[in-house]
């Protein structure tokens, strides 16, 4: 299950793991990304809290955690290759795995179609 | 996700459409404010936009510039009072890079001077040209007349292949060939009047196009439609800039450095320099020959995080400075930045460091432009 956040993060629900990335829509807003800082695996990030920082030729913008959790795993493609976020951003430019501390924050988040209807409403 | 981007936030002030607003969004460009107007930061993308500038031809519209025509008796004399400019060695046609400083010697504005048949014509910064206006017209006597153009737009078209696609529209008295850098002449395009100087804010050869308002939309088309030809952003603007080590106000350049720190002592003539007579001479002419405390830099950084403003520069322990612009160069494929820093570590080579998001990453002092300036002055 995909869920989304107003701040343009997607999370791919498996089991009791998530990965997060940014939406196409944010990588299109942010242009050219040079760099991506990911957090250290084993960090316990708080949801709404700064968690990454990606960096366009433009500007840094912050990442933060769609929901509470530790972080297991980070992508390390984007460390030779950051563009990934920019040409597969849903998919193979994926930024951290995480655990799901409380499920019930899922609930506060769009689906699919919320988060088009919710682009659309931009 | 969030942009703590460092840019001027002007939301409470109602911003103004340039004349080629409707053309911008045309072609897809993202509008941003900047100056008080919507501008057009990208269309395609900042690197594709950047690349095809340093390879073809970019048409920037800076139309949000100030062009101001001073005229009247005595105009030299009063200007002179004003500007730190040699203007008995500014001849027709000839266009001369100033500053606006204030009674300390910091920067208000860096600016263009163009000599006009009796007049002086000058390119301000957007942000500041009304700042600039006032300023002027409370130095200036009150029989130089100050007209505020308006009614003109102005677009840089910049890049190697700018000369080529420029001159099948451009014609006038002589060919457009003829002009050299910080050169400009009176020319026809589409049936208007324009004035074209062979300058520009890239590091490559291009030209700033000043021309009715109402034409532009016109002549912007003409241009785009010329195979070498693409609409660049703000964002492309930027970045290459700061490849070529050109200051920007409000970031490089403000009341709080002087033009000897930042390395622009060719903006204080050299008659000046010795005379003095305009505001801050005191303590400009006393930088020239003592040197200053800092000094404005180029860094090159290790790896592939950017530096941005604000980051702090470090030698070991002690903090010697702070970086003014700074960003990804897509020429270079690594990071680059401006910094003032403590005098005693400009040397070109030295090896510094840079601090950003509580990270040190290494910073080598390094000559600008980080690439190579590409004018055409001639033989």
């Amino acid at each position: 299950m995909r869920y989304y956040t107003d701040e343009h993060e997607w999370i791919e629900v498996e089991g009791d793991i998530a990965t997060v990335g940014i939406t196409d829509y944010a990588q299109g807003q942010l242009g050219d990304i040079v760099f991506v800082e990911l957090p250290e695996v084993g960090a316990m990030i708080e949801q709404g809290k700064d968690a990454a920082v990606v960096e366009s030729v433009k500007a840094a913008s912050d990442v933060y955690a769609p929901i509470t959790g530790e972080i297991t795993e980070v992508n390390p493609a984007l460390e030779e290759d950051p563009a990934l976020v920019n040409s597969a951003p849903e998919d193979g430019g994926w930024f951290f795995k995480m655990t799901i501390a409380d499920a019930g924050e899922l609930d506060g988040l769009m689906d699919e179609d919320g988060y088009k209807a919710f682009l659309e409403g931009l | 996700m969030s942009d703590h981007d460092t840019e001027d936030h002007l939301e409470d002030i109602p911003l103004e459409a340039l004349p080629l607003d409707a053309w911008h969004r045309a072609r897809g460009a993202r509008l941003v404010p900047f100056a008080g107007y919507e501008m057009p930061i990208q269309y395609e993308g900042i690197v594709a936009e950047h690349n095809w500038t340093r390879e073809s031809a970019g048409l920037f519209d800076v139309s949000h510039m100030g062009q101001l025509v001073l005229s009247g008796p005595g105009l030299d004399e009063a200007v002179e009072a004003v500007l730190p400019i040699d203007l008995s060695t500014l001849k027709l046609g000839q266009q001369r890079y100033s500053l606006l400083l204030d009674e300390e010697g910091g920067v208000l504005d860096d600016l263009m001077v163009s000599r006009w048949p009796e007049a002086l014509y000058l390119v301000v910064n957007g942000a500041t040209k009304w700042d600039d206006m006032g300023t002027l017209r409370e130095a200036l006597p009150d029989d130089i007349t100050m007209n505020y153009l308006d009614e003109r737009a102005l677009l840089a078209l910049q890049g190697p292949k700018a000369a080529d696609a420029l001159a099948r529209h451009a014609t006038g008295e002589y060919p457009l060939s003829a002009l050299t850098f910080m050169k400009f002449g009176r020319f026809r395009i589409a049936g208007h009047d324009v004035t074209i100087a062979r300058a520009g804010y890239t590091g490559e050869d291009g030209f700033e196009i000043s021309l009715p308002a109402e034409a532009a939309a016109e002549i912007a088309d003409l241009l785009c439609g010329e195979p070498e030809v693409k609409p660049i952003g703000l964002g492309a603007r930027d970045s290459l800039r700061l490849e070529a080590g050109l200051p920007l106000y409000g970031h490089d350049l403000s009341p709080e450095t002087s033009p000897i720190e930042a390395g622009l002592t060719f903006g204080i003539n050299k008659r000046r320099r010795t005379e003095g007579g305009y505001p801050g001479a005191e303590r400009i002419n006393r930088e020239i020959v003592e040197g200053t405390a800092r000094k404005w830099v180029g860094l090159k950084i290790e790896g592939r995080l950017p530096a941005r403003e604000g980051a702090e520069v470090f030698s070991g322990a002690e903090k010697i400075g702070t970086v003014t612009s700074g960003g990804f160069s897509p020429t270079l494929g690594a990071p680059i930045a401006m910094a003032y820093v403590a005098s005693e570590h400009a040397a070109i080579g030295t090896q510094l460091e840079v601090e950003v998001r509580g990270k040190r990453l290494a910073a080598t002092v390094s000559p600008t432009p980080f690439v190579p300036h590409r004018y055409h002055r001639g033989n």
